[in-house]
């Protein structure tokens, strides 16, 4: 194992210390020990502190998040924890034996997970009346362990994360356990992306995963921009202060959003998941549709975070129905957000916070959140057409990215600089699913 | 001026009143209308959003309306502009300025109120601008270094002071003037603030935030916190009502549709509050006058309210609340009439204020109401029997007296069960082998109270004895008549009443000799009742009848006579013979001829006797031994190991008990006080117990050893031989050099010593060793 920092370890201990293991994620996360602290706190309050659902619903609801992206790795680890916390085996057999209750929550995971624009005041409703009703509080609960799930399904698979030793199909070295993990936590490695067992695929039984990312990735002869030219208009952008009319700024919001709806996903569906993943997914076929694609559904307006946002209103709410969990949520985000060492790549004192907005803003725009005040034309000059794929895919399709893909993208930055961009996806897109989700209860409750 | 409202085409986000209230500007992302304010209703005067060229600059978060002239509007945008328009102006000219400098969405603009074209805004990229609205720039930038500066309000005391309240919790005072830096910054809240307002007399400044509080700061010299406001949601605006120096209004972000008036001296409960939006009301605006204002609302409304229109909270709340907690404990609030006063109340423990309906604003702050708290438990366990073990006495006293003050010790900790079983030992070993009421003697003030040469010769015995019987029932009653009358009481039986009968004459007599004998004779007569009166007469006769044939005895007894002679004499006459006295037990110290005297006075003494046998029959022996296991069990062998202890010999009675359980219990509890450091206790507990192998651990390990001089060998077989070395060199006294064989007496600083005698001797003349050694000894 490589040299890991101390105060890396020492939540690394705590990680092992209340999960009996020290899963890959954690492993990869500890490249950003400020983050992971946090990240372990929630996802540790979400899943055993207080709050109004019984432990293994909680887990249940894990699997049901987990479900919507296939993704293996986290359903095995939480069908662990619902057993251990006494859940009934027999539900494990699939979403027909599960209580009515739960049951009834399935259709709010599909939608938060693939189109979260599409909730509305009805399915709270459904939910909270008649029998077998959640409380609203339970109601929340529930919905941050689902936007947790879904998002932190886009990290696993965009960071490449194997399957645990324990776990069907995760690969074993005679010698190390965690090589993976080993060598992703060694930024210097200059062989990871060359070496041979890499691109284990995440999901293990499937034989065709190396090739399946190759038929229809961003060509490979498009260049890549260097670093040095994305510094370059970085600098040129601040700069430059663009005088351009609102109107202009409207359509470059509108051109990010139709010009990523032409980017296609990193991979083709998977083909041949388990069969025990299956059990636990209803509607498979219910995915991801781009945003400024929702024809059918011409009303629903573009969600502007001036009008509802995490600081001032999810938080309140979140934080009044499910308590202390808006603190937990908001050290997370501002953690997320504003997390940075000044490099990129090689080089040090980067003011990298255009960069960071524009991959946040770009992932929330994929959602169809608008920030009034962003300049959407930035995005266009720094994210190059292969991250915004890559991007676009681990927060959409994450069951199609495989660790090829991230070896694919942003070749000149650090390891850590690359499961730093998959951080922000997995945050930027819960805040996403968060805020709908939350206007929606609020909506629900004021009238 | 009544309530009424008109209906918007989105939610609005904020309202400002020009400088005579007539008109009202409105602005959310899809509404931009100015409005006048007639008699009853809303009359549209501009729709600025009517314009083609529409545009987030038309999206507000914010307006504000010049103060000085009445055409100029300014508002915050939630691209980062700031607009002003002049309302003189028509279609597109009416965009006076559009200033692009925020880089983020502006929260807040405001303008000044005393110089004209003067405004500043804050915005989310954390810094403020201070524009003159003439100009097409900023004048200034303030930096406020925190993400992003929610809040900014022009002081109407200080021309130049702004207040700038930011995302971090912290509040900023600028001064136009200096851009470079703040002139005051402190933390006020815990979570973001949202807002703040002037007071409009007083140098207030109240701050509202995520963390659910209004707060008040003085801030005349050093900012000091005033009020606290506790309010149900996270509040997004506050504003003062005029006239009124302790109300502001207030508006939550999320939740709370109502706005709400405060008094700030009651921060639980409001003044006033109106329900009339469906939706969170997102500003409130008063028109001057303290009994009307407008409000603004996500649910696209724009209201006026009238403050008679308000519904009081206050007067629906419950006044009253009761709380049980699992261990019994109570809590009790209620109000108390707001001209009570307060400081009459003694058993509240804190105070607060509920609600008192109370129409009157000026009453309104004064509700306040009490909250008791019933304890029934004192403290945790540790505390509990550290306490206990120091209390309880367990010598020294009778055993009844020891019972009733270790039922009463066990009571106050809360140990409701345990003071009963002390009471039912009390009453099983101590008063049901009496046959009259003076069933408890303690010496407890003996000396001093009595003085026996001036008792008549004859009565001496009786007097002694009778005032201790009543100086006991004294001191145990707690010292006041109340208690005593009912003590006595309990304790009089039918018997007692015959006896009394009987032996009234005699008793008078010797009343009136006690009261003669006794320097302070009123003390325990002079003001009881005729119960306790007569009690004590008829021990005073009984015990003249029957001590008159013991008289010398009685003298030569003196004080011992007292203690326990009558529990002692009943378990004799029924049960077994005296039990013999342990060396080591004080508390009973009667010889063995006072147990005799009084038996015989008994046999003679009164009709009560023939009584006796049939009371006694039953052997509660084995429930007392059951309740003393049952604690054992329960973990508490303090209880176990102290009432063994305090029942000294009547434990002999309890035959079921064996003799390993009673050392077990004991050694538990020494074990248990020596935890606690309760060196004393346990000290006492060994030498109170009566077994052997308890009491031995006061003889155990006080031997110790010198060491030799020479090869520190201990000297085991003597004191000035070493079984090493063989030679007495270091045993030898330092004045005449021969051994010392009996007390060697050694200073501590040279280690040179000698005969105890020797050494005294030498040092009352000389101040340094004998030997030369060169140490100045010192000899105590």
């Amino acid at each position: 194992m490589g040299h890991i920092q101390q105060n890396t370890h020492t939540l690394f201990v705590d990680a092992f210390l209340q999960n009996n293991r020290l899963d890959h994620v954690t492993q990869v996360m500890g490249y950003h020990p400020a983050y992971l602290d946090h990240f372990l706190k929630t996802q540790h309050f979400i899943l055993r502190g207080d709050g109004p659902l019984p432990f293994d619903y909680r887990h249940y609801i894990a699997i049901m998040a987990s479900g919507r992206h296939q993704c293996n790795y986290l359903i095995t680890l939480q069908k662990q924890e619902f057993l251990l916390q006494g859940g009934d085996h027999t539900w494990l057999k699939g979403l027909d034996y599960i209580p009515q209750k739960l049951r009834s929550l399935y259709d709010i995971n599909k939608i938060l997970a693939h189109q979260p624009w599409l909730l509305n005041k009805s399915h709270i409703e459904k939910l909270t009346k008649g029998k077998d009703s959640w409380s609203l509080a339970e109601v929340v609960h529930a919905i941050v362990i689902l936007t947790h799930f879904h998002s932190l399904c886009s990290f696993v698979f965009s960071c490449g994360v194997n399957q645990e030793v324990d776990q069907l199909g995760a690969h074993m070295y005679p010698t190390s356990n965690n090589a993976e993990a080993t060598a992703l936590l060694e930024p210097n490695n200059p062989n990871i992306s060359k070496t041979e067992p890499k691109d284990i695929p995440a999901v293990a039984n499937r034989k065709d995963w190396k090739n399946a990312s190759n038929t229809s990735p961003p060509s490979p002869t498009e260049p890549e921009v260097g670093i040095t030219t994305l510094m370059q208009r970085m600098k040129t952008l601040s700069e430059r202060n663009e005088e351009c009319s609102p109107v202009e700024l409207t359509k470059r919001f509108e051109n990010v959003e139709t010009q990523s709806a032409e980017l296609n996903a990193v991979g083709a569906e998977p083909q041949d998941v388990s069969a025990d993943i299956y059990v636990f997914v209803e509607d498979p076929t219910f995915i991801y549709q781009d945003f400024a694609k929702r024809h059918d559904h011409d009303d629903i307006m573009t969600f502007r975070v001036q009008d509802y946002s995490w600081d001032d209103h999810g938080y309140s709410l979140v934080n009044r129905l499910y308590n202390d969990v808006g603190n937990l949520l908001d050290d997370k985000f501002k953690t997320a957000y504003n997390l940075t060492y000044y490099t990129m790549g090689g080089r040090t004192d980067v003011d990298t916070s255009r960069f960071r907005r524009a991959i946040w803003n770009y992932i929330q725009c994929l959602l169809g959140i608008r920030h009034d005040d962003y300049n959407y034309g930035e995005i266009n000059q720094l994210l190059e057409r292969s991250l915004k794929t890559f991007i676009k895919s681990a927060c959409c399709y994450p069951e199609r990215v495989t660790k090829k893909d991230y070896d694919k993208v942003l070749r000149e930055f650090k390891h850590s600089e690359k499961v730093h961009v998959n951080l922000m996806v997995l945050e930027a897109r819960m805040q996403a699913e968060l805020l709908y989700a939350l206007r929606t209860v609020n909506r629900y409750m004021t009238n | 001026m009544g309530t009424f409202s008109v209906i918007q085409e989105g939610p609005v986000n904020a309202l400002a009143l020009n400088r005579d209230n007539t008109q009202v500007a409105i602005g959310g992302r899809n509404v931009f209308k100015v409005y006048s304010i007639e008699e009853d209703k809303f009359k549209e005067i501009y729709n600025l959003r009517s314009s083609k060229h529409l545009n987030l600059s038309f999206s507000c978060n914010d307006i504000s309306w010049s103060l000085i002239d009445d055409n100029y509007l300014a508002t915050a945008a939630t691209n980062g502009h700031v607009c002003v328009w002049n309302l003189t102006k028509m279609g597109k000219a009416m965009q006076e300025q559009d200033y692009q400098e925020h880089k983020r969405t502006v929260n807040k603009v405001n303008f000044h109120s005393s110089e004209p074209n003067r405004l500043i805004s804050g915005s989310q990229d954390g810094t403020m601008k201070y524009f003159d609205i003439r100009g097409k720039t900023s004048v200034a930038t303030f930096v406020s270094n925190t993400e992003s500066v929610r809040d900014v309000q022009f002081s109407p005391h200080m021309p130049h002071m702004f207040a700038a309240v930011s995302e971090n919790g912290s509040v900023q005072l600028w001064d136009v003037r200096r851009p470079d830096k703040c002139q005051q910054q402190f933390t006020a809240h815990s979570g973001p603030v949202f807002a703040c307002d002037w007071h409009p007399e007083m140098t207030w400044l109240a701050t509202a935030s995520r963390d659910k509080t209004i707060k008040v700061w003085d801030l005349t010299s050093k900012p000091t916190l005033e009020y606290t406001i506790h309010t149900i949601a996270s509040i997004g605006h506050v504003k003062w009502r005029p006239q009124r120096k302790y109300h502001i209004a207030s508006c939550a972000l999320v939740v709370d549709c109502s706005i709400n008036i405060w008094d700030v001296r009651r921060p639980f409960i409001p003044f006033a509050a109106f329900n009339e939006h469906k939706d969170v009301a997102t500003g409130v605006a008063w028109r001057g006058d303290p009994q009307v204002f407008l409000s603004t609302s996500r649910d696209c409304t724009l209201l006026q309210h009238a403050f008679r229109d308000a519904s009081r909270p206050a007067s629906k709340a419950n006044p009253q609340g009761m709380s049980l907690n699992n261990t019994g404990e109570v809590l009790y609030a209620c109000r108390v009439p707001a001209n009570t006063n307060l400081s009459k109340m003694s058993g509240l423990i804190r105070k607060y204020s509920t609600s008192t309906m109370n129409n009157s604003s000026d009453q309104f702050h004064l509700a306040s109401s009490v909250m008791h708290h019933f304890q029934t438990t004192l403290s945790q366990e540790p505390k509990c029997f550290y306490s206990l073990a120091l209390n309880y006495v367990l010598s020294g006293r009778s055993l009844t007296e020891m019972c009733e003050h270790n039922a009463t010790v066990a009571k106050e900790h809360g140990k409701s069960y345990i003071a009963t079983v002390w009471r039912i030992v009390k009453t099983m070993y101590g008063e049901e082998y009496i046959q009259n009421s003076f069933n408890s003697h303690g010496c407890k003030n003996n000396e001093d109270t009595v003085s026996h040469t001036n008792i008549p010769a004859g009565n001496l015995a009786l007097a002694s004895l009778d005032h201790s019987t009543d100086n006991e029932r004294q001191s145990r009653g707690g010292d006041t008549p109340a208690a005593q009358c009912s003590g006595g009481d309990d304790e009089t039986e039918t018997e007692d009443q015959v006896d009394h009968g009987l032996l009234y004459n005699n008793g008078f007599t010797s009343y009136s000799n006690f009261r003669l004998g006794l320097p302070r004779g009123d003390f325990y007569f002079g003001d009881n009742e005729l119960d306790i009166e007569l009690d004590g007469l008829n021990t005073v006769a009984d015990f003249k009848s029957s001590f008159r044939n013991s008289q010398q005895l009685g003298e030569q007894q003196d004080w011992t006579l007292p203690n326990e002679a009558f529990n002692i004499r009943h378990e004799i006459q029924n049960h077994s013979p005296p039990p013999e006295q342990f060396p080591n037990q004080n508390s009973p110290d009667i010889n063995d001829d006072a147990p005799i005297a009084v038996e015989d006075s008994a046999a003679q003494g009164v009709l009560t006797v023939s009584n006796i046998p049939e009371r006694c029959v039953w052997d509660p022996s084995s429930i007392v031994i059951s309740a003393l296991k049952y604690h054992a069990m329960l973990g508490d062998v303090q209880t176990a190991a102290c009432m063994l202890l305090v029942m000294g010999d009547q434990r002999r009675l309890l035959t079921g008990l064996d003799e390993a359980t009673q050392e077990h219990w004991l050694l538990g509890y020494i074990e248990l006080l020596g935890r606690y450091r309760l060196w004393n206790i346990a000290a006492q507990v060994i030498k109170l117990s009566w077994l052997p192998n308890v009491t031995q651990l006061n003889q155990q390990s006080t031997r110790i050893n010198t060491n030799c001089g020479k090869c520190s060998k201990p000297l085991q077989r003597a004191g000035w031989l070493c079984d090493r070395c063989h030679t007495s060199e270091y045993a030898l006294c330092s004045v005449c050099h021969q051994v010392v064989k009996g007390l060697y007496a050694w200073c501590q600083g040279c280690s040179h010593g000698g005969h105890l005698a020797h050494m005294m001797k030498w040092m009352s003349l000389n101040k340094t060793c004998p030997t030369g050694c060169g140490h100045s000894c010192e000899y105590s």
